[in-house]
């Protein structure tokens, strides 16, 4: 009885008026900031640079990416992006925009992709991977996502990132759910968005990748991934691993129907 | 045999999960080799990061099946009693007897969210996060919301004994109080000292501490 009270009391929210007041207007300001942000969104710049990628010949086959397969046959890269992640009948797997790139290198320019998957983030090897995302993002910008889960090993990859979601480790406990398990939640004045239903899965799947002005860097899902997993305190996930993968099915399939608005732009 | 034991489970789950998404035999039991198989394949060591980390201990792995997480069956219910219990046999308490620290270390370690990522140091100062998920003093306005405010809290909760106890047993390991908590277990993980609790304890109880102006 004694603990049932403390608890209680424990998880009242005291009122704190003024204080949300102030908290308000800051959430408005950093609102109109992003909104300023979205006129010349730099991510143009790495679009640009990722087609030039896609197009010139590259690699010890001295060819470019304009054969890659992304989904919707070879060479297709308009409307690609909003139906991944998707099974590949050629690799038997069910592939982020970044595996398959990794897969369309190694098999048409001849690539040795285990450098590619070893250079951490802002490397060289990885800026030309977040640069071609950026550009295959682009070429489906205002589709809505349509990520299937008709095959079996869709269907198994989603089951798996929606496990992944909710498994928690760690000195701190922490699961993807902790902090994207519910609504209107914040991290400091940094809003969070829910994963566990469509409409916060869809905000959040739809912006990636995306510009971030604080550190001027272009990130793909793959990076913000990363980055939530050492928040987390987790191991840093493998590049294009399934644990990554399937999580971007989980989210993707959840923001089924929602207009892609990539590149985005983030603070 | 496994999928019709699921079932039950998952109807029992919350409405947030049973309302959205595509039906799936997805949870706990449901390809449990495929899984491990993923995580094992999915990660390596960085930092003071190691694979060790992803090794769950029995309350954790627990909280992982957010149909017994926050399901209301009486399966479920009386399983998470049993992890609270578990979590208070762990509580260490101050040893000798001095409850409150210094407050004002205390609003330092409850504004550092530093320590123990794969790009921190082993020695490195190690925060309590505390600010990320709630509002404490009234002069920070950039706190989080995913706990509840704790402003004021020594004014309303006053300093009797149980109140002590209470609130240094919730620091030091949250789930025994509430089994699946979001909140880090900052003593049993090792993530705070005895003496950064105690000023943490200092922040949220003492009179003069901004928290209680």
């Amino acid at each position: 009885m004694k603990r049932h009270h403390l608890c209680i009391a424990f998880a009242a929210v005291i009122s704190a008026g003024a204080a949300r007041a102030e908290t308000d207007s800051s959430l408005q300001s950093i609102e109109q900031y992003r909104e300023a942000l979205r006129d010349g969104n730099p991510a143009e710049l790495f679009e640009a640079q990722g087609e030039e990628i896609w197009k010139t010949p590259a690699g010890p086959k001295n060819v470019s990416l304009e054969q890659c397969d992304l989904g919707l046959g070879a060479g297709v890269v308009k409307g690609a992006f909003a139906q991944l992640p998707r099974w590949f009948k050629d690799t038997d797997r069910v592939q982020d925009t970044e595996s398959r790139l990794l897969t369309c290198k190694e098999k048409l320019q001849g690539v040795d992709i285990k450098a590619i998957i070893k250079a951490p983030f802002g490397s060289p090897e990885k800026d030309e991977m977040n640069a071609l995302v950026t550009y295959i993002s682009g070429a489906s910008k205002d589709m809505p996502v349509k990520v299937s889960l008709a095959h079996p090993k869709e269907q198994a990859m989603f089951n798996l990132g929606r496990r992944m979601f909710y498994f928690e480790a760690g000195p701190h406990d922490f699961s993807c759910a902790t902090c994207h398990g519910q609504s209107g939640a914040r991290i400091r004045l940094q809003e969070l968005p829910d994963l566990t239903i469509g409409k916060g899965a869809g905000v959040a799947w739809t912006s990636w990748p995306a510009y971030r002005v604080s550190s001027g860097q272009m990130w793909s899902m793959q990076w913000r991934l990363a980055d939530c997993f050492r928040q987390q305190r987790f191991p840093e996930p493998n590049y294009t691993s399934d644990v990554t993968v399937a999580l971007s099915m989980f989210m993707a399939a959840m923001a089924n129907d929602a207009k892609l608005d990539t590149p985005g732009i983030k603070r | 045999m496994k999928t019709f034991f699921i079932l039950p489970l998952l109807l029992a789950a919350t409405p947030a999960l049973a309302e959205s998404g595509p039906k799936t035999d997805w949870g706990q039991g449901a390809d449990d080799a495929a899984f491990a198989a993923m995580i094992k394949s999915s990660f390596h060591d960085k930092g003071i990061a190691t694979l060790a980390r992803l090794d769950q201990d029995s309350t954790q792995a627990f909280c992982s099946d957010p149909a017994r997480a926050t399901g209301a069956s009486k399966e479920a219910v009386e399983a998470r009693e049993k992890i609270e219990a578990e979590n208070l046999a762990t509580i260490k308490w101050p040893a000798d007897n001095t409850w409150l620290g210094d407050w004002k270390k205390g609003e330092a370690v409850a504004q550092s969210g530093r320590g123990l990522t794969s790009s921190d140091k082993a020695d490195g100062v190690r925060g309590g996060n505390c600010y990320n998920c709630h509002q404490i003093s009234k002069q920070e306005i950039a706190y989080g919301t995913i706990g509840p405010s704790l402003w004021n809290y020594g004014k309303i909760k006053g300093d009797a004994p149980e109140t002590l106890r209470y609130t240094w047993g919730k620091i030091y390991n949250s789930k025994a109080y509430n089994a699946c908590s979001n909140m880090p277990r900052g003593g049993h993980m090792g993530i705070l000292s005895e003496d950064q609790i105690r000023d943490l304890m200092a922040l949220l109880l003492h009179p003069q501490s901004p928290v209680n102006q």
